[in-house]
């Protein structure tokens, strides 16, 4: 394997410091010198670096960084270098299955295919598209999810249309629609290059994006450094390197944010010009965060009053600002409300819309953004609102079907509450596209209770037999990417192409294919009677979408398929008015909340209550964008006697989701190979812990048993890595998940992964003995990397 | 005079709005977003109960049953499933709107007697009672559509 670097050993490699252009780095990775490079993009994070994939002999044999993309300038991290190996593994899905007598049993496509749709077709005669739900992913193309939303939405007529992006990303939409009127990040990732302060929120930058990490790196290495403060209750990679680290209990961020804007208020930081010409709602914002004293924040938050005055000081003060913000927010106690308060630091400074500002609600996965723009979750295409009637109406027309069709009596049914109608038997055809809600949804053993009713049929599509998949009625072999062509867009709006460069292995079929063979099958129609869904190929998808998006803030007409494989990836919108992309939203201080623009009439934050459009009319702000509080509100779990610690859970570096592809690289496994428990130095001598052993962590929902990791985290509180599931290791009770709790916030509906409370306790002696030799080996690959991060720590 | 009667009826408004949420939350405690927003919105019940109480004391309160007679009616049995729940999330509204129409004719009162803080604390009852009813209203629209076609 030839290799630019080791990406194990050193996550995000070379220094390459600057202040302005950041410099050009190529990473490459590759097993044999490949015949052809083709051009795309990384699928294993959120940030979507630029990147080509190498095959020879019609296989892929490697990546290298794209230096000319705007997003990582050649870099590529440890996931992007070693995750594309799982395309060639043996185990991959090749040809569909259906469950015959209870096992699953290999079929033909046409089989498959007529079961799912003699199934919809008697469940629809029966009961109109509403037993019918869909869950998708972050993970599929643009032109996937878009086809998968027409055929949801004007097809079959079913509300019931999620993602996992629920689980990761849905706060991040939450959030700016709330602030700004509608979803879209205001900001640029070339805001780092500049930006004299970064403020991170409940975001692991280090481990999660490496790639924008690097940047950060690198502006920290070079003239005129930024100063970070990073909101973390752990001493991650990205806490050790902040000026300012606050490590607030879990479930208080609402408080600190609160605390945070009052000093920014108390201390002059107010542009009082921007404030009055470009928002609406500050006398009511401050009359919440004046309660908030830096010593009231303390004594709900446990960050000491002076570093909270810290923070305030520099957020009052600096002249530019990036802020992004991320799941330790989205999972955790009032995570829309705590995450608009990030955008309202933004706008009491006025430090929005302009180089060196920007606001990052981060996305969790690499094509999230796309699965909110064109409505495969619980939205509408192209940023439209459900409340708004000429919304739906131009989407009736775009399509040519009667607008009642389109579900839009009620916001649409958000995954947490997909899934209850399932458990209660009123949904009974639940179609799973490229996710594992066996290992990710909270409390497990309710979602394979679930998965396992025999009134329910699951489809799952998917290119592995994840712990999902071997609990499906029907499993449709899916082809990965590299496999099949699409876009996707990342956090920063920028689209990027990502060509077919290799068959799928088998009969494995791209996503794409499988829903337009659906759709065929059905005979969905239009009003005159012609295909309902007129395209063949992803471009044609692409085009389709593109008139979607005419008018609307996420606005492609001006990119094509040619134009995207030209070199860079390109920002939208782009259009007549930027042919090359924007960099920033919001240059004008005028934001999308006009009535008859916005994506969303508003919600209660407390209570997520829809407020309606006439209520909206009488407060239309115009184009101002909102400055909404909340008061803090203690967590729904708290420990007590019998559960005394605070659970929170994560990701790991070297892993992404279930590991259904990083778990198959030997080297990220070797790096990372199971599960563990994060405690403190002193809960450890509370509990006579010590490295390595092993334990039974239980909450009121269920049980695992992991390996023991002491330090770099607050008293009180554990973190379990949520990667972990069963499809290579069956047996020990190891997914993070089976302890998490069913609930979620009130405006985004994202669930609540970052907390719960849990006992643990010394796992019984057989237990012990069993698990010693999984033990040793873990805490040796801890501190192996331990000592491998060593030198760039320090 | 029948101000303490007005003041009667808002304090126990308030009081078995705050019982009947605590009861809905139980009762459906399988549906995570309602056991918990109804533990919410039955402590803002609750908090607004207690800002009343000086005005128990200086205005008085003349006992009346009729409140009662709402709560009993419209949660006599416990009622399952999401049929229940849709019923049940209705009888809140109701009772939601009961408390804010008492507190509109209180505050009428109290603009004539021109007692401030009564006014303020009936604006928060009534603007807390529309918070609660719009939750109310959002949840049951989400609801209806499956209670009613598939469920």
């Amino acid at each position: 394997m030839e290799e630019s670097r080791d990406s194990i050993k050193d996550i995000w490699g070379e220094r390459t410091p600057y202040a302005g252009e950041w410099p050009v780095r190529v990473d490459e990775r590759t097993e044999v010198e490949p015949d052809k490079w083709v051009q795309s993009a990384c699928v294993l994070c959120s940030n979507g670096c630029g990147m080509d994939i190498g095959v020879k002999d019609g296989r892929i044999v490697g990546v290298r960084g794209r230096s000319a993309d705007r997003v990582n300038h050649g870099r590529l991290g440890p996931k992007g270098l070693h995750g594309w190996v799982a395309n060639n593994s043996k185990d991959r899905l090749t040809r569909p299955l259906i469950r015959k007598n209870g096992k699953l049993a290999e079929a033909s496509w046409d089989e498959a295919m007529e079961l799912i749709v003699q199934k919809s077709k008697e469940l629809i005669e029966k009961t109109t598209g509403l037993g019918i739900g869909f869950y998708t992913s972050g993970q599929l193309f643009l032109e996937e999810y878009y086809t998968l939303a027409v055929i949801g939405k004007a097809g079959i007529g079913t509300p019931h249309m999620d993602g996992n992006t629920r689980l990761c990303t849905a706060t991040a939409a939450a959030a700016l629609k709330v602030s700004f009127g509608s979803d879209g990040q205001p900001g640029s990732y070339t805001d780092l290059d500049t930006t004299e302060t970064i403020l991170h929120c409940g975001h692991n930058i280090a481990s999660q994006q490496t790639v924008l990490w690097m940047r950060i790196l690198d502006r920290l290495e070079g003239p005129n450094p930024p100063k970070l403060i990073a909101i973390d209750p752990r001493d991650t990679f990205t806490a050790e390197k902040a000026t300012i680290h606050l490590a607030p209990k879990v479930g208080t961020n609402m408080a600190v944010m609160n605390g945070l804007l009052n000093l920014v208020i108390e201390n002059g930081g107010v542009d009082q010009q921007y404030v009055s010409e470009h928002t609406t709602g500050f006398e009511e914002l401050k009359k919440i965060v004046s309660k908030y004293s830096p010593e009231k924040v303390e004594q709900i938050s446990g960050v000491p009053a002076s570093q909270l005055r810290e923070a305030g000081r520099l957020l009052s003060t600096t002249k530019t600002l990036v802020s992004t913000v991320l799941q330790g927010f989205y999972q955790s106690m009032q995570a829309t409300a705590a995450s608009v308060q990030v955008n309202n630091i933004h706008l009491l400074r006025g430090l929005i819309g302009k180089e060196g500002c920007g606001i990052y609600q981060m996305n969790g996965q690499p094509t999230a953004q796309n699965t909110r723009e064109t409505g495969a979750d619980g939205d509408l295409p192209a940023f439209r609102n459900w409340g708004n009637e000429e919304h739906i109406n131009q989407l009736a027309k775009l399509w040519n079907v009667d607008p009642i069709i389109i579900p839009h009596w009620a916001p649409p049914t958000h995954a947490m509450q997909i899934w209850r109608y399932a458990e209660q038997g009123s949904i009974k055809l639940l179609w799973i596209s490229a996710t594992n809600p066996a290992v990710s949804l909270p409390e497990l053993k309710r979602v394979r209770k679930i998965l396992e009713q025999k009134d329910l049929f699951v489809v799952v599509q998917d290119a592995f037999m994840t712990e999902t998949a071997i609990r499906a009625d029907v499993v449709l072999p899916a082809a990965l990417w590299g496999e099949k062509t699409g876009t996707f867009t990342n956090v920063d709006r920028t689209v990027h192409i990502s060509h077919k460069a290799v068959e799928p292995p088998g009969e494995a079929r791209a996503d794409l294919d499988i829903f337009l063979d659906y759709a065929r099958r059905m005979g969905f129609k239009d009003k005159d009677g012609a295909p309902l869904i007129k395209w063949k190929t992803a471009e044609e998808v692409f085009e389709g979408w593109k008139e979607c998006t005419k008018g609307r803030p996420c606005d492609y007409t001006g990119l094509s398929y040619a134009k995207l494989s030209q070199g860079s990836g390109i920002q939208w919108p782009c259009n007549e008015q930027y042919p090359n992309g924007a960099k920033h939203l919001y240059t004008d201080g005028v934001f999308n909340t006009e009535l008859e623009y916005c994506e969303t009439y508003g919600h209660d934050l407390d209570t997520g209550a829809a407020v309606t459009k006439e209520e909206y009319k009488c407060k239309d702000p115009h184009g101002k964008a909102f400055l909404k509080g909340a008061d803090y509100r203690e967590p729904h779990e708290t420990p007590d006697e019998e559960y005394p610690l605070m659970l929170t859970t994560g990701r790991v570096v070297y892993h992404f989701h279930t590991r259904t592809k990083t778990g198959r690289s030997k080297e990220l496994v070797d790096a990372a190979p199971d599960a563990y428990v994060q405690i403190s130095g002193e809960d450890a001598s509370k509990y006579g812990l010590k490295e390595g052993d092993m334990v039974e962590v239980t909450s009121r929902r269920g049980k695992v048993v992991e390996p023991v990791r002491i330090g770099n985290i607050i008293p009180g509180h554990v973190f379990i890595p949520f990667h972990y599931g069963y499809w290579d290791k069956p047996g020990r009770s190891r997914a993070a998940n089976e302890l998490t709790i069913t609930e979620w916030d009130p405006v985004s509906k994202q669930p609540h992964f970052k907390y719960a409370a849990v006992n643990l306790q010394k796992a019984g002696e057989s237990n012990t003995q069993k698990h010693e030799s999984i033990s040793g080996k873990i805490s040796g690959a801890i501190e192996s990397v331990k000592e491998k991060l060593k030198p760039e720590e320090a | 005079m029948h101000i303490g009667n007005y003041i009667n009826r808002v304090h126990r408004s308030g009081q078995d709005l705050g019982k009947a949420f605590r009861k809905v939350a139980k009762e459906h405690g399988k549906e995570p977003d309602v056991k918990e927003m109804c533990l919410l919105l039955a402590s803002w019940a609750d908090a607004l109960v207690e800002k009343l109480k000086p005005f128990t004391y200086k205005y008085g309160e003349t006992r009346s049953k009729e409140p009662d007679r709402l709560m009993n009616t419209l949660f006599k049995k416990p009622r399952k499933g999401s049929m229940g729940l849709l019923r049940d999330l209705q009888d809140l509204w109701l009772m939601s709107d009961e408390a804010q129409v008492c507190c509109i004719i209180l505050r009428q009162a109290a603009s004539g007697l021109h007692d401030k803080e009564l006014i303020a604390v009936c604006n928060e009852i009534e603007a807390t009672a529309k918070r609660q009813a719009a939750w109310l209203l959002t949840r049951m629209k989400a609801a209806a559509t499956q209670t009613l076609i598939v469920a």
